[in-house]
Formats: C-alpha cells, sequence, structure tokens
C-alpha cells in the first residue's frame, strides 16, 4: 500500500475532525459534528489495519513496513471487537447522571493506551538511538501515565467511592513541583542513556503524581478537572504521534488538547479562578475553607402545597437545578413539572450555572434527557438580568451556585465568582436534603432570605408530590 | 383567644376581611373563629361557607365582644364602643391622616394594628394589605376606564377599517400602577407611564411598558419604599411632560399619593382641557383630594370637553371577593407573626419593627408613630457594604509583551536549530492543529460542553493507530505485542463508547 495512499487518508481524517469539533459547537450542526467524528475514525481505523496488514511502500526506503499478514488482522479484529463491545455496552448503559463517571473513566484508558504505546515504541525501535524520539517516548509516557492514574482518581471521586474532599498533603505544590523537575531530570539522563528502569521509575512517579493532582482537588471543582483530563488524554496521543512519525495523531491530539485546554479556561473563567492554578492542580483550595461563623438567623420551610399554591399563582419561573438534581435523578419530575407550568400558561425557564453539576454542560444533558427544550435552557449570563420579574425560582440541589455570599461577603471563600442571582426573585423555593453547606463548605445567607423557603427532602419525591398537588388543585377547582 | 369577622358598615363596602378559607388556616392557628352573619355576602361567601370550615356564625353585633376584631375599613366610633376593653382591633386605620381615631383607640383601651402601617420591608410584604389592595385598584382601574372608553383597547384591521390601538399613560409606577400597567398592555393598549423614581423605569420596561422620563436634575432614591413631595424644579418639568402627554393619549391613570399628605395635583384642568373627546381618566388618588384637577371623588365627572374623570375610591372592593382573599391572607399572615406558639395565643413582640409599626395603641397606651424603619428594599447605598477595590491585574505594557516573546522565539528557535528536519515538520502540524483546536471551539454553546467533550474523548482514541501499527510486527518481541493488543483494546473502548454516548446525548436535544 502505498504511503501516499495512507498520509492521503490521514489528512482527510484530520479535516473530519475538525468539523467535528466544529460541528458539536452549535446544537444544529452537533449531530452532523458527531457523523463527522465517527467518518474521520472509520477512515483512520481503516486504512491504518490496512497498511499495518499489507505493509506500506513509501518513497523513502527506510519508512517502508512489511505486512503482518492475516493473522495480525485476526489479532486486531479480536481486540478491536471486545473494546468496542465493552464500549457500547457501557455508554448504551450509562444514566445521564452517571455520565461525568464514565467520561473521566474513558480518559483513563487514553492515559494507559499512550503508556502502552510509548513502551512498545522503546521496546521495538530498532538502530541507533534517536535521541529526538527516546524524549518523545518519554514526555509521551510521562502524560498518559498522568492522565492515566489522575482520571482514576476523578472517577472515583465522582462515583463517590472515594471521598470527595480535597486531599491536603502538607507543601502539595512542592510535591507536584519536585515530581515535575524529577521527571525533567529523568528525561536528560534517558536521552543521554537509554535504560528501560528509567522508564519505569519516571513511569511510577507519573502515576503518583496524577493521583496526587486531582486527589487534592475538591469534588466541586470536577467539571474543570474532567476538561483538563480530557485536554491531558489529547497531549498524550500528540506525544504519540511524535514518536510514531504519525501526523494523524499529532494533528488530532492538538486538536483535543488545545480545545480541552481551552474549554477548561472559558470554565474557570466562569469560576473566577485561576487557569494556571488548575492545570497545576489542588486550586482554589488552601485546604480549609471556613466561613466566618455568621449567624444568619433562621430559615423557613414551605410545604409542599404552599410550594404548588406559588406556582400556580405565577407568572414566571425559573428554575436553577443543581448537583443535587441529578443525585436525585429529579430531572424527569422536572421536566414533567415544567410541562405542566407551561400548559398552565407559566413561562418557564432554567438558568443553568457553567459550574452546576459535575461535568461541563451536566445540567443540560440531564434535562435534555428527559426531554426539557434546550430553548428555555438559559445559561448565567443570559438569564441573570430576569430574575427581577420572576416570581418564584426553584433551587434544585443548587447551593454554591446560588450563594449571594459570592457576591455580597468579599471575606467568602467563594468571592468573586459569578452566581445565579436568584434572591432578587419574589420567591425562592430551595429544594435540599438537609441545611448542611454545599460542596464548598461555604454557608449560603439565601436560606435565610426573607423571599426564600426551604423545601426539605429528596429532590426527586419533592418535586412529584408538586406535581400532585397541582394536579389536586386543578381538579378541586373545576369542581368548585 | 376568639377572633371576630364583623359585617362592614361603611356603605358600599363589599369586602370582608376573612373568607372562608383564611377562616381555615386562622383555626389552624388555634383561634376560634366567630362570623357576623351575612359579613361575607356581597363578596359570595355565603355564612354556610364559613360555618364549613368551622366558624362560630353569630347574628348582630355579639362578634364585637370577641378578643380580638379585624375588619377592613377603620370603625365607627359606636364600632369601637362596642369593643372591650383590653381586645386588639386589626384594620384599616390610617393613623397618619386620623389622629382623632387613633386617640379613641388609646382612651377605649383597645390594642389597634393598622394593616395600612405595615413597614415596607421584604420580610413584611406577606401582611402588606396596600400592596395587595393596590394590585387590585390597579387592575380595577384599568377596567372601568376600558368600560367607559369608547372603542377597542388592542388595535386592529378589520374588513370595517383600521381600529388604532388606545393610548394609556400611567403616572406613579407603584404597585397599583404597574399592575394598571399590565391590565393595560394585557389589553393591548400602548402604554407609557412615569414616576418620580427613576429606579422604577426598569420595572415598568418590563411590564413592557415605555417609560417617559422627566427631564430635571432632582430625582429622588426612596429610603422607606414610597414617594415624597419634589423640588419645584422637578415639579415644573413634569408638568410640561403631563401637557405634551395629554392630548396624545385616550387613557390618563393616576396613582400619585405622598403618604400621610394630601395627593399631589399632576393633570390640571388645561391638560383635561387638551385631551381628545371620548378620553378617560381614571384619579386612583381621588380619595386623598385627587391627583386630576375636577376629580370627584367617588363620582364620574363628564367635562366640557367630553372627557370622562372617573374618581371611584372604592376600586379594591370592586372585586370583593379577591380582594376578601387578599385581605385575610394578609391578616393571616400577620396572625402567623404574632402567633408563634401556634396556639391561638396573641404575643405582640414590640422589639419586632414589623409590629411595632404596626400597633397603633397598646392596651390604652398610645404608640403612634413608630420609630422610623429602614427600609433595605430600596436601593440606597447604605445597604450595601462599600464595595472593595478589586486588584487591577497589571496589564502587561506592549513592550514587555514584545520582549517576552521574543525570548521565547528565541528559545524555540534554538531547540529548532538542534533538531532534526523531520521533527520540525510535525512540529508545524503539531502548532497549526493546536491553533485550529482553540479556535474552533471557540464559541461553543454551553449546553454542548458535554457532548463535546465526550466527541473530544472519541476521538483522542486515535491512539489506537499507534497501538495498530506496533501489532504483529515480526521482528519485536511478545511483550510488545501483548502490550499493542492491550492498547487497542483499551483505545477501541474509548472510540466506540465516546461516539456512541455523544450519539445519545445529542439525539436528547431537542427545541420547543
Amino acid at each position: 500500500m502505498s504511503m501516499t495512499l495512507i498520509q492521503g487518508s490521514y489528512i482527510i481524517a484530520g479535516l473530519a475532525f475538525i468539523l467535528a469539533l466544529a460541528g458539536l459547537s452549535k446544537h444544529e450542526s452537533a449531530k452532523s459534528g458527531n457523523t463527522y467524528g465517527i467518518i474521520g475514525m472509520g477512515i483512520a481505523l481503516v486504512i491504518t489495519v490496512l497498511g499495518a496488514v499489507i505493509g506500506i511502500n513509501a518513497v523513502n526506503i527506510a519508512q517502508d513496513r512489511p505486512g503482518t499478514g492475516l493473522p495480525t488482522l485476526g489479532l486486531i479484529l479480536v481486540a478491536v471487537l471486545i473494546g468496542a463491545a465493552i464500549g457500547v455496552w457501557r455508554a448504551k448503559k450509562v444514566e445521564m447522571t452517571g455520565m461525568p463517571e464514565l467520561i473521566a473513566m474513558l480518559h483513563s484508558f487514553v492515559g494507559l493506551a499512550a503508556v502502552l504505546v510509548g513502551y512498545n515504541s522503546y521496546l521495538s525501535a530498532t538502530g541507533p538511538d534517536d535521541k529526538v524520539h527516546l524524549a518523545e517516548v518519554f514526555i509521551g509516557v510521562f502524560i498518559g501515565a498522568v492522565t492515566f492514574t489522575g482520571s482514576i482518581i476523578a472517577f472515583l471521586k465522582l462515583s463517590a467511592r472515594m471521598k470527595s474532599a480535597p486531599l491536603m498533603l502538607p507543601g502539595h505544590n512542592y510535591i507536584n513541583l519536585g515530581a515535575v523537575v524529577a521527571f525533567l531530570g529523568l528525561t536528560v539522563w534517558f536521552v543521554l542513556s537509554p535504560a528501560l528502569w528509567l522508564l519505569i521509575l519516571m513511569t511510577v512517579i507519573a502515576l503518583a503524581l496524577g493521583l496526587h493532582l486531582v486527589a487534592s482537588i475538591g469534588g466541586g471543582d470536577m467539571p474543570v478537572v474532567v476538561s483538563m483530563l480530557n485536554s491531558y488524554s489529547g497531549w498524550a496521543a500528540a506525544a504519540a504521534g511524535f514518536m510514531l512519525n504519525n501526523d494523524l495523531l499529532i494533528i488530532t491530539g492538538a486538536l483535543v488538547g488545545s480545545s480541552g485546554a481551552y474549554l477548561s479556561f472559558i470554565m474557570c473563567k466562569a469560576m473566577n479562578r485561576s487557569f494556571l492554578s488548575v492545570i497545576a492542580g489542588g486550586f482554589g483550595s488552601d485546604g480549609q475553607i471556613t466561613g466566618p461563623a455568621v449567624d444568619y438567623g433562621e430559615h423557613r420551610e414551605i410545604s409542599v402545597e404552599g410550594a404548588a399554591e406559588l406556582l400556580e399563582e405565577a407568572h414566571s419561573v425559573i428554575i436553577t437545578p443543581g448537583y443535587g438534581m441529578a443525585v436525585a435523578q429529579a430531572q424527569y419530575p422536572v421536566a414533567e413539572l415544567t410541562s405542566k407550568l407551561r400548559a398552565m400558561g407559566i413561562t418557564v425557564r432554567f438558568g443553568i450555572h457553567p459550574v452546576a453539576g459535575r461535568l461541563p454542560g451536566h445540567m443540560n444533558v440531564l434535562l435534555a434527557e428527559a426531554k426539557v427544550p434546550y430553548d428555555i435552557v438559559l445559561e448565567m449570563d443570559e438569564i441573570n438580568p430576569d430574575f427581577d420579574d420572576t416570581d418564584v425560582v426553584l433551587v434544585i440541589g443548587a447551593n454554591d451556585t446560588v450563594n449571594p455570599a459570592a457576591l455580597e461577603d468579599p471575606s467568602s471563600p467563594i468571592a468573586g465568582m459569578p452566581v445565579l442571582e436568584v434572591w432578587k426573585a419574589r420567591h425562592v423555593i430551595v429544594f435540599k436534603r438537609s441545611m448542611n453547606a454545599g460542596y464548598a463548605g461555604v454557608q449560603n445567607p439565601l436560606f435565610f432570605r426573607e423571599n426564600a423557603q426551604m423545601l426539605f427532602g429528596d429532590a426527586k419525591d419533592r418535586v412529584e408530590d408538586i406535581i400532585q398537588a397541582l394536579a389536586r388543585a386543578r381538579v378541586y377547582g373545576e369542581h368548585q | 383567644m376568639k377572633i371576630g369577622i364583623p359585617k362592614e358598615s361603611q356603605a358600599g363596602e363589599r369586602r370582608v376581611a376573612a373568607t372562608p378559607k383564611t377562616v381555615s388556616q386562622l383555626r389552624g392557628l388555634g383561634y376560634e373563629v366567630v362570623v357576623q352573619s351575612g359579613a361575607g355576602e356581597a363578596a359570595s361567601y355565603p355564612d354556610a361557607a364559613y360555618a364549613a370550615e368551622g366558624a362560630t356564625i353569630v347574628k348582630g353585633v355579639a362578634v364585637w365582644k370577641a378578643d380580638i376584631v379585624t375588619k377592613i375599613n377603620a370603625p365607627t366610633p359606636a364600632e369601637i364602643a362596642r369593643l372591650g376593653k383590653g381586645s386588639t382591633l386589626i384594620s384599616l386605620l390610617a393613623p397618619r391622616l386620623d389622629p382623632d381615631l387613633v386617640a379613641s383607640l388609646v382612651a377605649a383601651g383597645v390594642t389597634g394594628m393598622a394593616m395600612d402601617a405595615v413597614p415596607r420591608i421584604s420580610r413584611a410584604q406577606g401582611l402588606d394589605v396596600l400592596s395587595s389592595m393596590a394590585n387590585i385598584s390597579g387592575y380595577r382601574a384599568i377596567i372601568e376606564a376600558a368600560h367607559e372608553f369608547g372603542s377597542f383597547f388592542t388595535g386592529q384591521v378589520t374588513a370595517a377599517g383600521k381600529v388604532p390601538p388606545a393610548k394609556v399613560f400611567v403616572v406613579g409606577a407603584g404597585v397599583a400602577g404597574l399592575a394598571a400597567i399590565g391590565t393595560a398592555m394585557s389589553l393591548g393598549a400602548i402604554v407609557r407611564a412615569t414616576d418620580a423614581r427613576p429606579e422604577v423605569a426598569e420595572q415598568v420596561e418590563s411590564m413592557g411598558a415605555g417609560f417617559v422620563t422627566v427631564r430635571s436634575a432632582d430625582q429622588q432614591v426612596s429610603a422607606d419604599g414610597y414617594a415624597k413631595e419634589m423640588s419645584d424644579d422637578y415639579n415644573t418639568a413634569a408638568a410640561r411632560m403631563y401637557a405634551e402627554q395629554a392630548p396624545d393619549v385616550d387613557i390618563i391613570v393616576t396613582t400619585a399619593l405622598i403618604p400621610g399628605k394630601p395627593a399631589p395635583l399632576l393633570i390640571t384642568g388645561d391638560m383635561v382641557a387638551s385631551m381628545k373627546p371620548g378620553s378617560v381618566i381614571v384619579d386612583m388618588a381621588a380619595a386623598n383630594g385627587g391627583n386630576v384637577e375636577g376629580a370627584v371623588a367617588d363620582k364620574m365627572v363628564v367635562t366640557a370637553n367630553g372627557v370622562k374623570i372617573i374618581g371611584y375610591t372604592d376600586l379594591a372592593g370592586r372585586l370583593p371577593t379577591q380582594a376578601s382573599q387578599l385581605f385575610g391572607t394578609n391578616v393571616v399572615n400577620l396572625m402567623k407573626l404574632v402567633t408563634p406558639a401556634k396556639d391561638g395565643e396573641l404575643v405582640l413582640d414590640m422589639d419586632d419593627v414589623v409590629v411595632r409599626g404596626m400597633t397603633v395603641s397598646l392596651a390604652g397606651e398610645l404608640l403612634w408613630p413608630p420609630p422610623p424603619v429602614q427600609v433595605s428594599a430600596a436601593p440606597v447605598a447604605v445597604a450595601a457594604p462599600p464595595p472593595t477595590p478589586v486588584k487591577e491585574k497589571k496589564k502587561a505594557s506592549p513592550a514587555r509583551n514584545i520582549t517576552i516573546l521574543s525570548i521565547c522565539a528565541a528559545a524555540l528557535l534554538a531547540l529548532f536549530w538542534v533538531s532534526p528536519e523531520s521533527f520540525l515538520g510535525h512540529f508545524m502540524v503539531f502548532m497549526l492543529s493546536v491553533v485550529i483546536g482553540y479556535y474552533v471551539i471557540g464559541n461553543v454553546h454551553h449546553a454542548l460542553h458535554t457532548p463535546l467533550m465526550s466527541v473530544t474523548n472519541a476521538i483522542s482514541g486515535i491512539i489506537v493507530v499507534g497501538a495498530l501499527l506496533q501489532i504483529g510486527v515480526a521482528n519485536t518481541s511478545v511483550v510488545v505485542g501483548v502490550l499493542a493488543f492491550l492498547g487497542i483494546l483499551l483505545a477501541s473502548i474509548n472510540v466506540f463508547g465516546g461516539f456512541t454516548v455523544t450519539q445519545r446525548m445529542l439525539a436528547m436535544f431537542r427545541r420547543a
């Protein structure tokens, strides 16, 4: 098979991936974007498998590669089919609320694959040591290993198998810095006198660094972490591309890496965090997040009937969901409530904080799953000016993202973070399990405001109760 | 304790201070409720409905012997005489305008709570009858105007010709003004409004109406939520504006009230005379002297040029059923506040500014006027702490930027110099892809963050290509083969899982 055919196919695949990313930034083109991605991946896979099996003829004899024959094709097909079966099975089965965990898990596979490819590239290298190649191997394995363990920790934290509170080792910044310095030192050593044990030592350090980086980030900041790991997995692929002299890997890896980094940057801006300290890990958390012990007074509770009554009398309702909605799986009842209220002629909209949930856009996905039309789902900046003339805001499982202290209390740990200004509405009903603080560990003065009332309990049950109360009120009203 | 609901004695009053629903809520607070027979009749609440909620129906004046009496209008001297010493009266009392009434309550040893003296703080909104009644009045003002107006409110194009929309001008955008704006808007009229407080412009515009500003240096920001008297300069400018509006509009609704003072005269006889025949003016301040020259309280007058001036003072009472319900709920909210134990025992906590503000007399002691209450709801600077100076990011000077860039470029150049040619080719591809990746998702829709991430995740499974090229190469060890096999497997999970899950997510997004 000629090298130019392969290279040509790679160029087309690369273009398809660019179209995929571009398509995914708009609703109208999102589906075709995914299709482009599949097409690109299909071309790349088919042509690479063919090249590997049949062999490659390049103009430059040195790049010639003998075919590996049919047995290898069998091996490849087995590996791909097993992988595909597992992947599709997980993807079909996953609950939309479990999406963050799945994506974190998938990142770890890319990381591990990058480590394996790096080792292989080192082990199978023939001929005199190419210093650039050695450095590329080292860097590729490093990024892959960090991505691998980092993603696993993210997965464990998101699926609540591990405590989500940030791990705070003394001098954690120095640990990170030390690991990076050690990596650089080992790279130089490895390039000068390559040895497998150096590679293994560095891999261990990288694995530990990945663990520590993500372990020192609190669960509340996970959206940024997941997006950051996404970016890392791209860089790992790009590094593999350098070591294998494969432009497709470089293009794709760089695309994923830079778009992931930019996405993280957007999110950091939304949370008013420093981008650099996120990449460095353990950001925004000097460990203790303790607000001053302020007595905010008494909160008030509202009954389900009371809430239903407020909703019935409202003209305009905004729902601001948070991670609690995902935990309670309340998106379906919320969607039902939405369509009920809309049927009653009430304007219902959703206000989504950029970091609501544990994944960027987490809330959007859940609401979409429950068939909430996406054009009533607005982002923070779009909806904030509208709270003033809103009758009722339903805060469902959100806490820090609706905390007025972020704007009003300069001493608050979340000061300066843009938040949904729900307290400007006439009534705020807060669905919450208890009066415990949110992820940031900060008390929320919203709950003690005059216009805020608490509705305790499981968000799903409470929303369903409200739907029933509304139905009862309607029946009663018709029979009066 | 026993709460008595007497029948209103004022002529034409159709409201009642409690409805069957609020009776049941009051009983929920532990009170017994006694209702005078026929009290709710005019508001469409028959005695039987009260009895069904557990109220005792009594005939005649016996209702006044209850421990707490709640009614709409201020009591007549005869009614005060019926109240027992030490009992509590909850009603509109207008303590600012009617000090004699307060004095007679003090003399009678009655505790008087004025529903129209609720401090305008957010916590007390639930008891504010002025707001709830103003809301109804504003609605009714437009309905009355529409009733007298000889044309449609909404513009129409019909086979019989074009109907222009009515133009409505609302003076004073308080609760009543906003309610009037909303009602007129929903009838399809073109609505404009003005107010001496510039901060309400936003509220007016939020209702869909236009705000007409008075061009004057003197504008007020109210500290207690109510408007104040304005300076001469402002008044001249305002008068000019009213004179411009009057001939243009079909309906004028005036709602300007200043607490404790006669209503300001805003629309002069000349302005009225400049209006088109058939125009309607509703003067909602007629009870307090009126905003419109020629308005007569409780009457509709027609001027020489055919302009109708409505001065009804019972606008809220013209919706007796709803008005009673809202008034009753306000009373219930007050009772909730003063019955902390929900045991039917009244506890008046004079340290609570809401209770203190409403209580004009306490068991024979004069408590009016209360100490002033600062309302945090008004956007006065005192409420907000001084903004802490934000550390401004040092903007790098262009010269410094160029220096840093040159250093970076030089360092890279040095690196490239020693790199092999093939590496640079790849590096070029790499750099360009980084830039493309950045720009391509530059304006990604916020809802698509997750699908975007899962698609990039699937794409990063491209690492499979690396593993594919490593498997089964003849001259390598078994270890390499196994590792490559695992690599393919793992990356395939990613590729197939990532695309499938993206597909699933995207299929869910839909437009309304």
